[in-house]
């Protein structure tokens, strides 16, 4: 486990309200797209992109990079700010996210976003994806890690935990699976939509090492990021507990704001909300 | 008695011997590898070979991302199961194009012990539906060994169809084959037989009566769906003016679609569809009879041969009259 200091806990965090900040613009200019799972993912994909990560934006295809998959494709604005600041395109590009001949797509795809591992927006694909690239690196004798973050409401998909026993079967310790439970989902709460809980205890039993965090503390993801690489013989996954549409007062914990774009007065509130934070 | 020889034994035989030169391929099951045959590479190469349960959706999405990560999978299980991750397909596989290889076994009617639960009549028109996606059946055993390192070397999503059945060979061992070309079997000017899989034997069976009555028919092994060898079609429209597809699938979308797609734009000649009607098939004793039974009998072929002869000499007359 690494000591993380204050200074870069404080860097992070300000990266990652610049996130909250990208995203919303984003949604609001382009008139549509998911800001309540994507403000949620937030600290996660900062302590990923800006810190966790063994990735390099001038070498893409580096064959030792660590894997990342955004199996809850839906965050893409986040995914595409997050590697847009890291230096995968310019940031400007972000602009053209879902307009017509644009390499940013509506959810991601890997043939035309720069550090865009895998197609994704249909829910459930990646556990068993990370599964397989965990495999073929044992083959192929890399010491990546692959790292998949999954919604909560995703985890209602049967081909999931399939891939739960895949990756317990083969024992694939360099998986770790970051689940963004934020307990909301398209058509409500999670736990009144499709209960997921004893949550913890299901993966466990899949044979699963568990962490559970606060995902909004920026030193607790770090610090189960690195612990999670010190776990052998078997998979992890980190819990990370979140709220939908953090960060900005009227869209937590509304279902509403899964997949709705503010209008021109609510986007001034939210910016004016996150930047009173950022002061 | 001819002799018939078994195509996923061939296959299964294929891939593992393929697999002692590319250490690249592995084979992703869902608990079916002793019944499509990837046994054989399960016992050389135990390390490139993943049983994930029966677990359909599963096994694609492993498959994509052994892809992803530099291997060349082979995923599969039978052909009628693979309908329950069309999704992973279509995604993960046709849309991401990753290099993964979809191996539909038990194809058509060929379980035909299991019936309709486990008949594949409509994989061909699903796959080929899908941007990106090659889709392949071999004629015979010969034709699905030389398919292996073929549909292998080739960079990007395959749907490839083995069928259960043990079938007469119709090519030798140094047949070639390449994706996307058609093969002319037999030449005739009198009206084309189309044909792919099992149904290639039967159409060369055909061909050999209707010689008898003094019709000439041309036969084509149409081994590739997708990519169709459009110019091939054309050139038989063209030649022959009547075409008669035959295949083990469903009528709706399959060869016969997408022959007559190509007939539609650039010559339309009068055509017949050999194959399945639009219902379900039961089982029976052998799959034989159960070709026979569903309208896929030698004689199904010869009389819709006579068919569409007969819809030519029409369209000729009426041309004369005017």
């Amino acid at each position: 486990m690494g000591y993380h200091s204050e200074k870069l806990i404080n860097e992070l965090n300000e990266k990652a309200q610049q996130f909250r900040l990208d995203v919303l613009e984003m949604i609001h200019e382009r008139g549509a797209g998911h800001p309540g799972g994507s403000l949620s993912a937030v600290e996660i994909i900062t302590a990923l992109f800006f810190h966790h990560l063994k990735i390099d934006a001038n070498h893409p295809d580096w064959p030792e990079r660590d894997r990342f998959i955004l199996s809850k494709g839906h965050a893409s604005p986040l995914l595409y700010s997050a590697l847009a600041r890291r230096g995968y395109f310019p940031v400007e590009e972000l602009h053209t996210w879902g307009h017509l001949g644009s390499r940013l797509q509506g959810h991601p795809d890997r043939l035309k976003t720069p550090g865009v591992e895998m197609t994704t927006g249909v829910l459930g694909h990646g556990i068993c994806i990370g599964a397989g690239l965990c495999l073929a690196a044992r083959l192929k004798d890399f010491n990546y890690h692959t790292y998949v973050l999954l919604g909560d409401g995703e985890c209602q998909c049967g081909v999931i935990w399939e891939g739960l026993m895949i990756a317990a079967k083969y024992r694939l310790s360099k998986l770790t699976a970051i689940v963004d439970y934020n307990d909301v989902q398209l058509d409500g709460p999670v736990h009144e939509i499709m209960p997921l809980e004893p949550f913890a205890e299901k993966w466990r039993s899949f044979n699963f090492a568990v962490l559970e965090i606060d995902g909004h503390n920026i030193r607790q993801v770090l610090d189960a990021l690195d612990m999670a690489k010190e776990i052998h013989g078997q998979p992890t996954v980190i819990i990370a507990h979140t709220t939908k549409g953090k960060g900005v007062s009227f869209m937590e914990n509304k279902a509403e704001w899964h997949g709705l774009a503010p209008n021109d007065v609510q986007y001034i509130q939210a910016v004016n909300e996150l930047k009173g934070e950022m002061r | 008695m001819i002799k018939k020889v078994s195509i996923r034994k061939a296959f299964g035989e294929a891939l593992a011997d393929y697999g002692a030169i590319n250490f690249n391929i592995v084979v992703v099951v869902a608990d079916v590898s002793a019944s499509v045959q990837t046994e054989y590479f399960a016992e050389r190469f135990p390390e490139r070979f993943f049983n994930v349960g029966i677990a359909e959706q599963g096994m694609v999405d492993t498959g994509v991302g052994l892809a992803l990560g530099g291997m060349i999978p082979f995923v599969n299980t039978f052909a009628g199961l693979m309908l329950r991750a069309v999704e992973q397909i279509r995604t993960c596989v046709a849309y991401a194009k990753t290099n993964v290889k979809i191996i539909g076994g038990y194809a058509g009617l060929s379980d035909y012990k299991d019936g309709a639960t486990h008949y594949s009549i409509m994989d061909i028109a699903i796959m080929r539906a899908m941007p990106e996606m090659v889709v392949m059946v071999p004629a015979d055993a010969n034709e699905a060994k030389k398919m292996v390192p073929l549909v292998a070397e080739y960079d990007g999503p395959v749907y490839l169809r083995i069928s259960r059945a043990e079938t007469p060979l119709v090519f030798n061992d140094d047949h070639k084959v390449k994706i996307g070309k058609g093969i002319i079997i037999r030449e005739g000017k009198d009206v084309t037989l189309i044909g792919n899989g099992v149904m290639v034997f039967r159409c060369l069976e055909a061909a050999k009566l209707l010689a008898e009555e003094g019709i000439g028919a041309r036969v084509i092994n149409m081994h590739t769906i997708k990519p169709l060898d459009i110019s091939l079609v054309k050139q038989a429209a063209d030649d022959t003016e009547a075409i008669i597809t035959a295949e083990e699938h469903s009528i709706i979308g399959g060869l016969g679609s997408a022959v007559a797609e190509v007939l539609g734009k650039y010559h339309p000649v009068p055509l017949e569809q050999v194959g399945i009607a639009d219902s379900f098939v039961e089982t029976a004793l052998d799959p034989e009879s159960l070709l026979d039974h569903y309208g896929m009998a030698i004689e199904d072929i010869i009389k819709a041969a006579h068919r569409t002869i007969i819809r030519k000499r029409e369209k000729f007359e009426k041309l004369l009259k005017k």
